[in-house]
């Protein structure tokens, strides 16, 4: 044989898995509630996710143009990110909001940390945090459903008791359809679980920090909310707890990658959502709490190490 | 009754269409073989001829004084053309390189050695160790050193692996379905070898056909039990098998024969048959050439010393310009980089990929998925040893256990983003190997 043929390290065939077919697949789950987010809340809603889309897109691309890698926005990874930040800003909120916001995720939060993969708290919720304590008000401003755009509150703004004239709670069925104040697209529990079954039927997540994170929420508020059911419930359907813990918590770089680390991940979430929910002068919860433990996901990822087939105990 | 399995791993596609139905054929006559004077883990043989001498069939060779190690027999009468240095599927090795006089000529020592029933363990030990038998599923361990187990590692099971979780090969298929007796009776061999009366034979459910043909075969066997296994890459590992069989765990850095099991593959509980009922060493094998990049992909009887490049002819030569060829199969199998290399007695496959499949992905950076941490069989956390091992914390990585790396190719085959783990875990492992050596 003449020529000397390609001698690599074994496997020698790979899975068709890839990081744009993954992100690919979360755009398709969030695409439900993106629709619902247009629905309930029209033009105002289209306006924030475009934008915040289209900035992360092009951030992306300039600070690899300048950084001199790869351009990847190919990857979908930053379409990604524009879009949950999109879903966690009210639709009644100015164009530049939701650009800054796109711009803070992917310079700093993204690529100041070495980009994809190394970004230790989740991008869109770190530049949520920061717009919120940024602009306040307008990051507040919610509106009820429909093209009036009439202002609201938000659900559990109400179970905290704030006052709004001629203004009652909402019914469940609404609170599970999206068809009440909110962020862009928090509102509609129904239609972000779908797009969670579509991830973990796409093997993109495995079922361990929604489910374990929901059901710490659900079981404190029902034990700390008075023993009552429907509170539990509601709080379980209200506010960002779905998005958050479908899609948020669910971030792979800032989320531990150990079975019992994302257990305990999990429940550090539910426990610190419950408390601020319950006990915080600030009606949500979910944002800080995901935020709060990624910090904490490289300590709990170190002392998670599973044990080792065969190890002796 | 239920398919046994292991806790991880993955489902890498199974390419086995091609030869899965194809019966073994016997190669053509080599004209000259070159025979590596190591096939086997541990010591290599020193030749026992030199140029000019005539050999027959089943004529040894190569033998040294280790207990670890396996003598090696010519697979043709005729004539030593030299004794030196080439290069073989595991590097250049000393091989014995003999032209055939293709009339076959039998060794005076290739008689029958017997029955079981009259043969004492020792004996059957004996016949093993002279026959040059090692584990035909890749690794080439001698078998007669598995089946020696110290007198403080009490063996009560033995499990023969027909899993073949390997995608592309079917050479342990087509054995199970074409010589059943003769891997019954290398099984029984080897229990009466080792005073064990409890044997399973373990087959991946995607070859219904094999395991019901051995059950067939083992119906009149009390203490053997064929069990299906799930299709599952690495379901023929040897401590995931032993796990899916007997729920036993073989510790970390220990053998098999701690939790007081042996396994063998079927192919050479085959070839202890042959030595046995014909005296005839191991100096032929089954062979599955296939892939993309051969015309005529072929299960062939292959001589032990046969060039690949003769072998891949006999299969209708290459589809084109052939990308890669692998001894063994796709997931743990060795990248060859010539084909003017010669079969060996733990060559199960030739695998040849075409340029297009040889393309090496390029990495992308860890997305810190964790897909690797929930298929790996060894429940390590690949992404994390790959990435100590690239910034050279070989220490770091032991301390994530490195050392339990079974090698599978899981991690590597899962990761979207086509990084180099298992590669990387490699560097580590043989960092760390040789630094303990150093410290010892």
């Amino acid at each position: 044989m003449e020529t000397r043929l390609i001698a690599s390290s074994s496997p020698h065939i790979r899975s068709d898995e890839s990081i744009s077919k993954i992100m690919r697949d979360v755009v398709i789950a969030l695409l439900p509630a993106t629709l619902a987010g247009l629905y309930y809340f029209r033009l105002g809603a289209a306006k924030v996710i475009f934008f915040s889309v289209l900035a992360a897109v092009i951030t992306e691309a300039v600070v690899q143009k300048i950084r001199k890698q790869e351009v990847t926005i190919n990857d979908w990874s930053a379409v990604v990110t524009g879009l949950l930040l999109a879903f966690n800003i009210p639709a009644s909120a100015p164009w530049w909001l939701p650009v800054i916001g796109s711009v803070f995720a992917i310079a700093l939060v993204k690529h100041a940390f070495g980009g994809l993969g190394h970004n230790f708290m989740n991008p869109a919720l770190a530049a949520r945090a920061f717009l919120l304590a940024s602009w306040p008000i307008e990051m507040t401003k919610w509106v009820k459903p429909g093209a009036d755009a009439v202002s609201t509150a938000t659900p559990l703004a109400l179970l905290k008791g704030v006052e709004v004239a001629d203004q009652s709670m909402p019914s469940m069925f609404d609170l599970i359809i999206g068809n009440v104040g909110g962020s862009i697209g928090e509102t509609s529990a129904i239609l972000l679980i779908l797009g969670g079954i579509y991830l973990v039927y796409r093997g993109v997540i495995t079922p361990r920090i929604p489910v374990v994170y929901i059901a710490t929420v659900a079981v404190l508020t029902f034990i700390f909310g008075g023993f009552s059911f429907g509170n539990a419930i509601y709080h379980v359907f209200a506010g960002g707890l779905m998005l958050g813990a479908i899609f948020m918590a669910t971030d792979y770089a800032s989320s531990p990658v150990t079975p019992k680390g994302q257990m305990i991940f999990a429940i550090g979430c539910g426990v610190l959502t419950s408390v601020i929910r319950l006990y915080g002068g600030y009606p949500e919860g979910v944002s800080y709490s995901i935020l709060l433990m990624n910090v904490a996901t490289p300590l709990i990822d170190k002392y998670t190490s599973p044990r080792v087939f065969g190890e002796v105990k | 009754m239920g398919l046994l399995s292991f806790r991880g791993g993955v489902h890498p596609p199974h390419f086995k269409e091609p030869t899965e139905r194809v019966k073994i054929e016997k190669a053509n006559e080599p004209k000259v073989v070159t025979i590596p004077l190591s096939q086997h883990i541990g010591a290599p043989c020193k030749p026992l001829v030199k140029k000019g001498d005539k050999v027959k069939v089943g004529q040894k060779i190569g033998e040294t004084d280790s207990f670890v190690s396996a003598p090696v027999h010519s697979s043709v009468s005729g004539e030593v053309k030299e004794v030196k240095e080439k290069l073989t599927p595991s590097g250049e090795v000393l091989c014995v390189v003999i032209e055939s006089d293709g009339l076959n000529e039998l060794h005076e020592s290739v008689v029958p050695k017997g029955d079981i029933e009259n043969l004492s363990p020792d004996e059957i030990k004996n016949i093993i160790k002279e026959a040059g038998i090692v584990g035909m599923g890749g690794a080439g361990f001698p078998t007669h050193v598995k089946l020696s187990p110290p007198p403080e590692n009490k063996v009560d099971t033995i499990i023969l692996n027909g899993a073949e979780c390997e995608p592309y090969l079917t050479a342990d298929h087509r054995l199970m379905l074409e010589n059943p007796g003769d891997i019954i009776y290398g099984l029984k061999a080897m229990m009466k070898a080792t005073g064990v009366d409890k044997a399973y034979i373990g087959i991946e459910d995607n070859k219904p056909d094999a395991i019901k043909i051995m059950s067939e075969a083992a119906k009149d066997e009390q203490n053997i039990e064929v069990v299906g296994l799930k299709t599952k890459y690495p379901q023929g590992a040897e401590k995931q098998l032993i796990y899916a069989c007997t729920r036993r765990e073989v510790p970390s850095g220990g053998l098999p024969m701690a939790v007081g099991v042996i396994v063998n593959n079927v192919g050479t509980a085959a070839a202890i048959a042959n030595a046995i009922k014909t005296g005839m060493p191991l100096i032929e094998r089954i062979c599955t050439i296939t892939g993309k990049g051969v015309k005529e992909p072929k299960n062939l009887l292959i001589k032990v010393g046969t060039s690949f490049k003769e072998i891949i002819e006999q299969c209708g030569g290459y589809n084109g310009k052939p990308g890669k060829i692998i001894m063994g199969g796709p997931m743990m199998g060795l990248a060859q980089y010539s084909d003017e290399i010669p079969a060996v007695k733990t060559t199960s496959g030739i695998l040849i990929f075409t340029p297009e499949e040889a393309r090496l992905p390029k990495p992308k950076p860890c997305i810190k998925c964790g897909k690797c941490v929930e298929i790996c069989p060894a429940f390590l956390q690949p992404l994390y040893i790959s990435a100590y091992s690239l910034n050279n914390m070989h220490e770091t990585a032991e301390k994530y256990n490195a050392l339990d790396c079974i090698e599978c190719g899981s991690c590597s085959f899962i990761c979207p983003s086509k990084r180099p783990l298992l590669q990387s875990i490699r560097v580590s492992k043989r960092e760390i190997l040789a630094k303990k050596r150093k410290t010892k």
